[in-house]
């Protein structure tokens, strides 16, 4: 029986050293099957004044899933060509996305210490803000990263091509390079990772530059007085946050009866807390009717609970409603790529679309449009191309909303389990209890665990407080590994540290926390 | 219209057997239910009988061959009447409604999205009577339909990735084990975990994988360290393990090595109850049974089951549960020229002597003509075994997994009894009571014994008591 698993183990080992022997010969096929030299030369005489290109993988847009596909390709063995937007790879996380995000809510973090500080005795004069060197220190950020993605590209002779594509058939792209000029580009395999946009409100489209959306909210045109935020969505609460911290008045407006929808109310709790203080107002189950630009401010009209003074100007409003899938691809009806009614490609669990030589990944195949969630499908996909048996089957996704304090869960969340009608035991951590925190003068935050009672099983994990977003990977790996709240609060955590709240709330579960006391039931 | 038959489903994860005999030939005409083949499973020697009537066209297996659940075994010409429910699932289904497999089936209950083809069970109505499980009839001509199997086929399903929860948890799994089940082409829901929390590892999935190509159910099988060469000692001859044997083994090693065994000895003076079945023997043998120690502790342990629940329990350490039945299902060790096997006398607790009796005579006598049906073999809560008619004065049964309890009984014979100040002879019958220590303690299981031992001695405690 070992020698049976041991055989297993040399098996799959052998099957990765044959990795670019195989696709080697993938490229033979493909040449074969789709690149017939009568087709080629008949492109030529058609139009000779268009380049006729093939690539075994082509990549048609380049964030986190579309260069970790083209770099995988690459790694097998794989001809490929990557097709991005902009100079370098790097798509909306870290153009106008994640990445500048993050840059700025550093910023917004320190400036909130900077106000804290006076509490222990550190008094800091009132700072100033030189938004040109912010904007570029932001901006060397993400060139620092693009221009490294540049690099690992040519490094691995992926070619990388600045344009856009249009699909001819179910095996050709027309190119239309930045550059400029066009190329025909034969493929084997395609990944579509075209990522999404962001959403409008629907009937409230004005055209101004004081209506700012996540790209040219991350882009500071300067500091506005005042600012609406529509949508008490992650990207809202993020980009208010910095805006906040620089001085602007935020009043953030959210349909639904509180921030972050779909959250569990116990983690968002500590943020909605803080945000009361942080921000000027929060207008909950509260919508925006109509909006007129004035000579001072965009004009909004307000309906609901929040609508106390019905009517309201803003110098900017920015619009964080959500995020459309980039499904609008020319020439995609050439091929047997379905779309949904949502607007995303219809994949099955190795990413493949309904053109068998064809799959999408990332924000354009489904929720949640994260960036690592397409960078493990991209990879999925780019396997499945190469012939292993592979399927996208996450237990778990983490979320991260990173405000102050920032929020993180993954797997199964209470309000999933509530809403599934689930038995679940939750324990909670309160970090109140938690050396850590307290030297962090932060006491607010909270880390849950979501346990299966029949197994002891972690099902979820979530996490509110400084941190949370790093923390919340141990509780990812807990959920993917099947562990037992057992395995948890046996493993030694480092002290003092935030992580160890993962053990004591494991504790908790048990009721022997260390650091926290529960009086027994009687 | 000719009709085929096809291997039946055989049973919980059992796909395949070895094919003794053919009963039947080209050109004989059978009836529904008359028994074609003789199947070896692991568990059992069954005869199979057909679920359609005709002519026998072709026949396309032969003997000593392994056949696999589903494989054709002949086809039939003639009137293609088949076993009643395959008519009444044809007529519900509609035409063209392949449900034979749960692979199939599943499909097209995608396809077609139609709600009548779910409840497949319950439209069946009674499964096919036959002498030992479900049959069914696969018409070959087109539009033509079948039965489905009562009990769902195990039949390999592509693993699907989004779906891969078990009442809504997923299966604890690793990413790294999940990913090695894809690649040898094993469904990881179908794996046992043994970890934690039912946690698999990659090694269960490995030794999943093997049983499934060997068709051994692996695990605590017979690994033993390699045997010397005996033939430097003298002449030997090797045999191929029966099925039976082999799953004997497999079965005795794991409760052996799961259950911490504890046997208890006592005895049981049965001077009076020998005399009574000598008096009501014939009205045994009137309703067709032996008025056997057997019949009578059947009865006995009924009783005695229902005053100690425990020894009708059940150990899921992986639950960390105990769990109780609520049924009295007794099994009985028999003895026949294949090996051991142990017949199920269902509700023993609500039969009396004289049915008990019959019923194990008649179990006992299918289990020798090897038509013993493999229900007929599950769902005991408790067994016994009697050596007595062999001989011995003591021996340790072996529990059988997952009951927690097995009495033995052995020779009875004369011996002398010390009685109000003399010897006298009285007819002794030893008995044996193995036990799962892990939920039995000694002090329980001691009073289980007495309490059997004073009822077979004095039968009228069980009115009394019982």
């Amino acid at each position: 029986m070992v020698q049976f698993a041991v055989a297993a183990v040399s098996d799959r080992r052998k099957l990765l050293k044959n990795e670019i022997r195989r696709s080697e010969t993938a490229a033979t096929a493909a040449k074969m099957h789709h690149y017939p030299k009568d087709r080629r030369s008949e492109a030529k005489s058609r139009n000779m004044s268009e380049t006729s290109n093939s690539t075994e993988l082509v990549v048609i847009g380049a964030g986190p899933g579309g260069y970790a596909a083209a770099f995988l390709g690459a790694d097998l063995g794989m001809k490929v060509t990557l097709i991005g937007t902009d100079k370098n790879p790097g798509g909306v996380c870290l153009y106008c996305g994640c990445i500048p995000s993050k840059a700025l809510l550093h910023v917004a973090k320190l400036l909130h210490e900077t106000k804290q500080a006076a509490d222990w005795g550190i008094r800091f004069a009132e700072p100033k803000i030189e938004l040109d060197k912010l904007r570029g220190w932001k901006q060397s950020v993400v060139n620092k990263l693009t221009g490294g993605l540049g690099t690992l590209s040519k490094q691995r002779s992926v070619r990388y091509v600045q344009g856009k594509a249009a699909f001819l058939d179910s095996q050709t792209l027309n190119l239309q390079r930045s550059e400029g000029g066009e190329e025909k580009l034969a493929f084997g395999h395609a990944i579509i990772a075209t990522g999404s946009r962001p959403a409008k409100v629907p009937g409230l489209s004005l055209e101004s530059s004081r209506i700012l959306d996540s790209t040219s909210g991350l882009d500071l045109p300067d500091i506005p007085k005042t600012l609406l935020v529509i949508g008490g969505g992650y990207i809202g609460l993020e980009l208010g946050t910095v805006y906040a911290s620089l001085g602007t008045k935020v009043t953030v407006v959210e349909m639904t009866g509180g921030l972050l929808p779909g959250a569990d109310r116990d983690l968002v709790l500590p943020l909605s807390k803080r945000l009361e203080k942080i921000f000027d107002s929060i207008l909950l189950n509260t919508k925006v009717t109509a909006m007129t630009e004035e000579a001072k401010g965009i004009r909004i009209k307000l309906e609901g609970e929040g609508a106390k003074n019905p009517e309201m100007v803003f110098e900017k409003v920015l619009v964080s409603v959500g995020r459309k899938p980039n499904s609008d691809i020319p020439g995609l009806d050439k091929t047997g790529i379905r779309v949904n009614a949502k607007g995303f490609i219809q994949v099955n669990p190795q990413r493949q679309t309904d053109d068998s030589k064809i799959y999408a990944i990332g924000d354009v195949a489904g929720e949640p449009m994260l960036a690592h969630k397409a960078t493990h499908e991209g990879r999925t996909a780019v396997e499945a191309i190469a012939g292993h048996k592979v399927a996208f089957e996450p237990r778990a996704i983490p979320a991260v909303v990173f405000t102050d304090p920032e929020i993180a869960w993954c797997g199964l969340t209470e309000t999933q389990a509530q809403a599934e009608n689930r038995k679940v035991a939750i324990a909670r951590f309160p970090w109140a209890a938690s050396g850590r925190a307290a030297t962090l003068d932060r006491n607010d935050g909270v880390t849950k665990l979501v346990i299966d009672p029949a197994t002891e099983r972690i099902l979820g994990v979530g996490i509110a407080g400084p941190g949370a977003g790093e923390l919340i990977a141990e509780g990812v790996l807990a959920v993917e590994m099947a562990a037992l709240a057992t395995d948890l609060a046996l493993t030694i955590h480092p002290h003092p540290t935030l992580s160890e709240t993962v053990m004591n709330a494991a504790e908790i579960f048990f009721g022997t926390a260390t650091d926290f006391y529960r009086p027994k039931k009687v | 219209m000719a009709t085929e038959f096809r291997i039946p489903e055989l049973g919980e994860n059992i796909k395949s057997g070895d094919l003794v005999k053919i009963l039947v030939k080209v050109g004989d005409s059978i009836e529904v239910d008359q028994p074609v083949i003789e199947l070896e499973t692991d568990k059992a020697t069954v005869e199979v009988p057909s679920p359609v009537s005709g002519v026998i066209q072709q026949i396309n297996v032969k003997e000593g061959e392994r056949v696999n659940v589903g494989q054709l075994v002949l086809t039939v010409n003639g009137a293609g009447e088949t076993a009643k429910p395959a008519e009444k699932a044809s007529a519900e289904q509609g035409p063209g409604k392949d449900a034979s497999f749960a692979k199939k089936e599943t499909a097209k209950q995608e396809a077609a999205g139609s709600e009548d083809t779910r409840p497949l069970e319950a439209k069946q109505g009674e499964a096919p009577r036959m002498t030992s499980i479900q049959a069914q009839a696969h018409p070959v001509a087109a539009g033509a339909t079948e039965t489905s199997p009562a009990r769902p086929s195990r039949a390999p399903v592509e693993p699907e990735a989004d779906s891969e929860t078990e009442g809504g948890v997923p299966v604890p799994a690793a990413p790294s084990v999940r990913r090695m089940a894809r690649e040898l082409g094993v469904d990881v829901r179908q794996v046992h975990g043994s970890g934690p929390g039912g946690r698999i590892s990659a090694e269960d999935v490995a030794l999943f994988a093997k049983s499934i190509i060997t068709g051994v159910s692996g695990r605590l099988g017979m690994a033993s360290p390699p045997l010397p060469d005996f033939s430097r000692w003298g002449a030997v001859e090797r045999h191929k393990m029966s099925n039976i044997r082999r799953s004997t083994a497999e079965h005795l090693s794991r409760a052996w090595n799961s259950i911490p065994h504890v046997t208890q000895h006592d005895e049981t003076d049965v001077t009076h109850l020998k005399e009574l079945r000598k008096q009501f023997g014939s009205l045994a043998e009137a309703c067709g049974g032996k008025l056997t120690v057997t019949s009578v502790a059947l009865k006995v342990v009924a009783s005695a089951l229902r005053v100690f629940p425990q020894f009708a329990a059940s150990v899921d350490p992986a639950a960390n549960e105990v769990v109780y039945k609520k049924y009295c299902h007794i099994g009985v060790a028999v003895d026949t020229d294949r090996g051991l096997l142990v017949p199920v006398v269902r509700d023993v607790d609500r039969k009396n002597i004289l049915q008990l009796s019959s019923e194990l005579s008649k179990l006992a006598a299918k289990a020798r003509d090897k038509k013993l049906a493999l229900e007929e073999m599950e769902g005991g809560v408790f067994t016994i075994t009697n050596l007595g008619g062999i001989g011995g004065t003591a021996f340790t049964p072996i529990v059988n997994l997952p009951e927690v309890a097995i009495l033995g009984m052995s020779r009875a014979s004369i011996k002398p009894s010390y009685r109000d100040g003399k010897f006298e002879p009285r007819l002794m019958l030893p008995l044996s009571l193995s036990y799962d220590h892990r939920l039995i303690d000694g002090a329980d299981a001691a009073r289980f014994l007495r309490w059997v031992a004073e009822a077979l001695e004095q039968p009228f405690l069980l009115p009394l008591q019982g």
